[in-house]
């Protein structure tokens, strides 16, 4: 573990507030917030009690970024959680893995349990004085659990349920206490931050999306697996060069990218640099970094069903748009493949998607419309009523 | 006349000295800081379109209706969850919106049976109304999609319906379950297009924890549950305010009416005590009013064996008066008496004590609270000086630890008792003293800090040792003693309490109690921030009665609590009036308002209101009645609405004694165990039928409105001014607000109050005069009523009825939520589905060593009689203990209560009685006895008179 900076310079308080000023982590979530913010407003609360959560539900289909830190350098996390602590006035950490990854769960508690027996967790840090621990919270397999205030709801043993925004889980989170929510790639980049600099890490990436972002590349690609890049490589590049095309050796036809809420991006998007606000400027997003890649054989109307099929089965099913707009979807889309009414049922599932991603409590009913209409409008002969492009078995 | 429509604000009201100005659709509107988009356009009067959202709920946001656009800010935030924010410019109607809500209610009408024009709630559905606000066209979505249209309808409820094919999963009513009721027994089950409201388990409503309070059909936004009243008969027409006629939280009621006819009463909003919520009993056990067996008609018969015969009130009320002033004339003045109702209104008690001390010219007028909160009147008259609860009910949100004395809060009071869940859900720490494992003890969501399951009998010992800890631990409130308290009588009784024979320690063996809980709790009360003590029945039903009630005066003064939002002392009292019944002079020593019948200068005030000279001597309690009449001096007797064989202890002494008596007449709703020894029957009428103020335990005066005709003819105060008329004492009121305003010219902490006051105000909370002209909320805010608060010695006294080799188990009673005391009008609802039969409750171990498994008969005997019941076998009793409700007339619990009553007030010790419990074959012979000798005495004429 790294030792943390000036540990024994000053008293805990002067600490904290010359970190969360600094404050450098400029790293993302899924969604993109910036790290810095989140810890600077729980710091600035006078609650007696505050939570760190890091969110290891990493339900996206195609990542597994996550899991190699859990299994591989769990340290470096518990490091980054308790800087979190630290910074934001924190004495409890909560780590929420999903059930589907045993080896992580097994590894990280062996490292929280190491941790607290060499002082590194406990009631007196490296005899800091201050207190921190963690607790692992497994899921139950609800990939909305994944969802912040999902996530909060689940390890407060309810159902995961998402909540409201305001108020915002900073102020209100986790046991109605401040509480900062933030990844796993966030938390285990922040030791390294520390140790080498904000500047340092400030020095990767383009725009707003600073630093480098572990990428996940599968599907049908010749070379998956993860690679770490600085932010403004393009897709192109990404698909291409690192990963060497498809494995099955015909041409790619479509790259989903962000997870299975992601956009469907055809080859000529390939000049899109990896970049939060490039990729929202063409109605995509990156989401966790995964990279799913797909041949000239793939049905894209079956994939656009497969999305809303997707948000219907893992809905929590408290908002309107979601919880029924999801299942009606799949029922458009295959009256559309059916043939019924096809101009119709276009302008039904347009108007579908345009209420589930405006009109949805949180990103899941929100992004769902992503795939749907990147698939709807890179692709459109795939919805011409009838099955134009066969499946290759 | 017209429904009563009330708002619907969307979200809850937001406290908060900040204000915070912002635009709504170009208009400007200032709100509190907190306060809610959806809010704060409703203070325009701008309806945002909502379905999840109704402002007895935190916001959930589920529905996505009432999204708005704000200039500035991406997106379309929902407005329920949006809190407002200065120059703020909000657009409540864009063409973006248009086309999302109209997207919503697509997809919800996708997934809704078509059947409005048959459907019950048509007229009355947010749904229905949404898709005209939004100006739903078409769906688009055909109709062989996934659907819940064929889902079954729960009818197990006796009063509301569960239909899920007409569910938006919208969870107000999950919601209002958790906040409002605080039961917790809704949940949404399954995910997604699956999810669905489900009680419980996936259980039936009524097989459920459903407590069926009605919360969730009140928040309801469709036909998804609704009453079944509504079902059969259609929407109501008309409305008007009036005030539950059951317990003493005085729940504020919408009767919804039809004509004559009540659809159902909906809980107020702006009800004061209530604040919109009800239970079981007020909102839905009011079908007594047309019972089969509700008596209609006057009837009179010359002795108790003969069969009724109906006569015209002209000669029902002509003979009663002929036989008391025979009485009268033969026994003299003082040989009748009259027993007022604290289920009447204050006007119609006034008048029975008026008409008993200046027609029947005696002072022998007692009433129910003898035998439940008479001891509550004794014990805080004397160290505060005021005969009643201090707080009002929403002092509770400012209470930091409540302490609960000997009361059942969930059964009894249920609709304060989610008032309170909720306050300890929020954080308030929870004492409970009572022999009995009462739900709060743990409950969803909430558990008490320390329980106290002391013994039956030994309240006042555990007080008097926190008492002991509280001096000893230097945790008196000092500077509040000095300043308010008589500082003599403080010092006297803190070297009492602080002896040694008071300690935790000593008093572990006598209340069984552990030490270190008393200690605890003690130091939690002390310490905790604002402490509230909330009591009960199990408080004064003692023969300690006074002295409990004084031991928890002594507690609330040592410590500071009292005078301010969140503390006092709170008895929870349990009749809809019976804070009335004792304001207005009910009791034989004391006039109007709590003064004394020896004095002069009240009496001259009342002699020359009345034109007649009161005696100055107190007259006869409710027991001493009945002494006097086995005696033979007592004769005549009056009772309104109150079943006094049924409700008074040692069942065989009553019978005794009203059976030796020459005229009872019985004014009620139906022929009681009482009136099985009645000579003339003056049939009452219901709360539904007549004007009047009920005064709850918060003191708060509260109309009731006729709503119907009385069916029997007559209102209960135009029966009693007939009889004093026929008795010769002439009465001229031509309605009770004539009364109300004798009471105010009378009764100076009534000075302020007159219907007209309640029409504008809506309720006030006594006293109310020029000094405080809108009522009272909170007692004693700078000094004590009277004067310096005054500490009393309160000594441990075991009661003479204690358990020994003959009665070694210890019987205490109490009620039930579905039922209400003496059951006369609750055993004629659809309640009975809940409670059919009282049950005993005894422990495993006591259970074993007898041999009884729950559902056995047992004989239930004690010194003063035996009656036999059914047991349940639970160890929510400690061992050595056993309890019992007495809802049902054929269980009898009161033939084995005791004649031992409290010291000071003579009520009675029904909380202790020493028992012996064995296995029986069915009910005992005494009660084969009496319910055949109810059955004859219930006999009516057959050729009736019309």
């Amino acid at each position: 573990m790294a030792v943390m900076p000036g540990c024994n310079a000053r008293s805990p308080s002067a600490r904290r507030r010359r970190w969360t000023k600094s404050s450098p982590p400029a790293c993302a979530g899924g969604a993109g917030f910036p790290t810095g913010i989140k810890w600077k407003t729980v710091a600035a609360t006078s609650a007696a009690q505050k939570y760190i959560v890091c969110n290891a539900d990493e339900g996206d289909s195609g990542t597994f970024s996550d899991r190699m830190i859990l299994e591989g350098d769990p340290f470096v996390l518990i490091e980054g959680m308790t800087i979190a602590g630290f910074a934001s006035g924190a004495t409890k950490g909560y780590i929420y893995i999903r059930s589907e990854y045993p080896h992580a769960i097994a590894a990280f508690g062996e490292a929280v349990r190491i941790a607290r027996a060499k002082g590194y967790l406990g009631s007196n840090v490296m005899d800091g004085g201050f207190a921190f621990d963690i607790e692992i919270r497994v899921g139950a397999g609800a990939y909305v659990c994944g969802e912040e205030t999902a996530l909060l709801d689940s390890i407060e043993g309810k159902r995961g349920q998402v909540r409201p925004k305001p108020p915002l889980p900073a102020h209100e989170g986790l046991f109605g206490k401040p509480t900062v929510i933030n990844n796993v790639i966030s938390l285990a980049t922040v030791p390294v931050v520390l140790a080498e600099g904000a500047a340092m890490y400030k020095d990767f990436g383009m725009g707003r999306s600073r630093g480098t972002m572990p990428i996940q590349l599968a599907g049908n690609v010749k070379f998956g697996g993860l690679f770490e890049a600085a932010f403004g490589v393009t897709l192109g590049e990404l698909v291409q060069d690192i990963g060497g095309g498809t494995a099955s050796g015909r041409p790619v036809r479509a790259v989903q990218v962000g997870g299975p809420l992601g956009a469907y991006f055809p080859p000529k998007l390939f000049d899109t640099p990896f970049d939060y606000e490039a990729f929202a400027a063409r109605d995509g997003l990156i989401g966790h970094g995964g990279v799913v890649v797909f041949d000239d054989s793939v049905d894209m109307a079956a994939q656009a069903r497969f999305a809303m099929e997707f948000c219907a089965i893992e809905s929590c099913g408290k908002c309107t748009p979601c919880r029924i707009g999801s299942t009606r979807g799949t029922e458009v889309i295959d009256r559309i493949v059916r043939g019924e009414k096809v101009a119709f049922n276009r302008a039904v599932l347009v108007d579908l998607c345009h209420t589930m991603k405006f009109g949805s409590l949180c990103a899941l009913g929100g992004f769902t419309p992503y795939p749907v209409m990147s698939a709807l409008t890179h692709f459109p002969e795939d919805f011409a009523g009838a099955p134009t492009c066969i499946a290759a078995e | 006349m017209s429904l009563i429509a009330e708002l619907d604000y969307g979200t809850p009201a937001v406290h908060s000295d900040t204000r915070v100005t912002l635009t709504i659709d170009g208009e400007r509107v200032t709100v509190a800081a907190g306060t809610s988009i959806m809010r704060a356009a409703m203070e325009l009067g701008t309806k945002i379109p909502k379905l999840c959202a109704t402002d007895s709920l935190k916001s959930f946001g589920s529905c996505r209706l009432c999204l708005v656009e704000i200039e500035g800010r991406a997106g379309t935030p929902a407005s329920c969850t949006t809190p407002v924010a200065a120059n703020m410019v909000v657009h409540t109607q864009t063409p973006k919106l248009e086309k999302l809500r109209k997207g919503v209610m697509e997809l919800y009408i996708s997934d809704h049976p078509l059947d409005c024009l048959t459907c019950a709630a048509n007229g009355d559905c947010e749904l229905q109304d949404m898709a005209g606000a939004v100006g739903l066209r078409q769906v688009r979505y055909g109709d062989e999609g996934e659907n819940h249209l064929v889902a079954v309808k729960d009818e197990s409820n006796p009063y509301f319906t569960f239909d899920p094919a007409k569910c938006i999963v919208c969870s107000r009513c999950v919601r209002a379950c958790e906040d409002v009721q605080g039961t917790f027994a809704l949940t949404i089950q399954g995910r997604g297009f699956d999810s669905k409201v489900s009680p419980g388990m996936a259980e039936s409503f009524l097989g459920s924890e459903c407590v069926s309070c009605g919360a969730c059909v009140q928040a309801c936004p469709t036909a998804t549950l609704i009453e079944k009243k509504v079902i059969e008969v259609g929407q109501p027409e008309h409305s008007a305010v009036t005030t539950c006629a059951y317990c003493g939280v005085g729940c504020s009621f919408k009767a919804e009416m039809r004509g004559e006819e009540v659809i159902r009463m909906v809980p107020f909003k702006d009800g004061r005590a209530n604040h919109g919520h009800s239970c079981v009993k007020g909102r839905f056990a009011w079908g007594y009013a047309t019972h089969r067996e509700r008596i209609l008609k006057p009837m009179i018969r010359a002795k108790i064996t003969d069969k009724w015969r109906e006569v015209s009130w002209d000669e029902a009320i002509g003979y009663a008066a002929g036989e008391f002033k025979r009485i009268q004339a033969h026994y003299g003045k003082d040989s009748v008496g009259g027993i007022s109702s604290s289920r009447c209104t204050i006007e119609e008690v006034y008048l029975v004590q008026k008409l008993v001390r200046a027609g029947f010219g005696n002072n022998n007028i007692d009433t129910c609270a003898r035998v439940c909160h008479s001891p509550t009147g004794y014990g805080l008259s004397q160290t505060f000086g005021t005969s009643a609860g201090t707080q009002d009910f929403d002092s509770v949100d400012h209470s930091d630890v409540i302490m609960i004395v000997g009361a059942n809060p969930t059964d009894g009071h249920p609709v304060f008792a989610s008032r309170m869940k909720r306050r300890l859900r929020a954080g308030a720490k929870l004492i409970i003293l009572d022999p009995r494992r009462i739900d709060l003890v743990r409950t969803p969501h909430i558990e008490a800090t320390h329980h106290l399951p002391l013994l039956p009998g030994t309240n006042v010992a555990v007080l008097t040792a926190m008492a002991h800890v509280i001096v000893t631990e230097g945790l008196i409130d000092e500077a509040f003693v000095r300043e308010r308290c008589d500082w003599d009588a403080f010092s006297e009784w803190a070297a009492f309490v602080a002896e040694p024979r008071n300690s935790p320690q000593a008093v572990e063996t006598i209340s069984g109690v552990p030490a270190q809980s008393i200690i605890e709790a003690a130091r939690l009360y002390a310490t905790g921030g604002n402490a509230a003590i909330y009591y009960g029945l199990g408080v004064t039903e003692h023969s300690q009665g006074s002295t409990t009630v004084i031991a928890i005066a002594n507690l609330a003064m040592a410590t500071g609590n009292i005078g301010r939002e969140g503390v006092g002392v709170n008895p929870l009292r349990g009749q809809n009036n019976v804070q009335g019944s004792c304001d207005m002079g009910s009791f034989p020593h004391e006039l109007p308002g709590y003064r004394h019948i020896a004095d002069a200068d009240t009496r001259k005030l009342f002699d020359a209101a009345w034109g007649v000279t009161l005696g100055a001597e107190p007259g006869l309690r409710i027991p001493n009645m009945f002494d006097a009449a086995v005696g033979g001096t007592f004769k005549g007797l009056y009772v309104q609405g109150e079943d006094i064989l049924q409700s008074d202890p040692d069942t065989r002494h009553v019978s005794a004694g009203l059976g030796a008596m020459e005229c009872i007449v019985v004014q009620d709703l139906f022929l009681n165990e009482t009136a099985n020894y009645a000579h003339v029957f003056l049939p009452g009428s219901t709360f539904l039928e007549r004007d009047g103020i009920f005064i709850n335990a918060e003191r708060r005066l509260q109309r009731i409105r006729r709503v119907m005709s009385p069916r029997n003819g007559n209102a209960d105060w135009e029966i009693t001014q007939d009889f004093s008329n026929a008795l010769g004492y002439a009465m001229t009121y031509a309605n009770p607000s004539e009364i109300m305003d004798e009471i105010a010219r009378l009764t100076p902490t009534f000075a302020g109050v007159s219907y007209r006051k309640l029409d504008e105000v809506g309720s006030v909370q006594w006293p109310c005069n020029d000094a405080a002209p809108n009522g009272t909320p909170v007692m004693h805010i700078d000094h004590f009523v009277r004067g310096k608060g005054n500490f009393l010695i309160t000594e441990y006294q075991p009661t003479d009825e204690r358990s020994n080799r003959k009665y070694p188990l210890l019987l205490t009673t109490g009620r039930i939520l579905s039922q209400y005391n003496v059951g006369a009008q609750t055993r004629r609802t659809e309640n009975v589905v809940w409670h059919e039969e009282d049950r005993l409750e005894l422990h495993p171990s006591d259970a074993e060593a007898r041999g009884i498994r729950s559902g056995d008969w047992v004989r239930l005997s004690s010194r003063a009689g035996e009656t036999a019941l059914r047991a349940t076998v639970t160890d929510r009793v400690a061992p050595g203990v056993v309890y019992t409700t007495f809802h049902h007339p054929m269980t009898q619990a009161n033939v084995v209560t005791t004649d031992y009553s409290d010291w000071a007030t003579n009520c009675p010790e029904y909380k202790v009685t020493a028992v012996q419990v064995t296995p029986s074959n069915g009910p005992s012979e005494w009660q084969r006895a009496y319910a055949e000798h109810a059955e004859l005495s219930r006999r009516i004429h057959a050729e009736a008179a019309d």
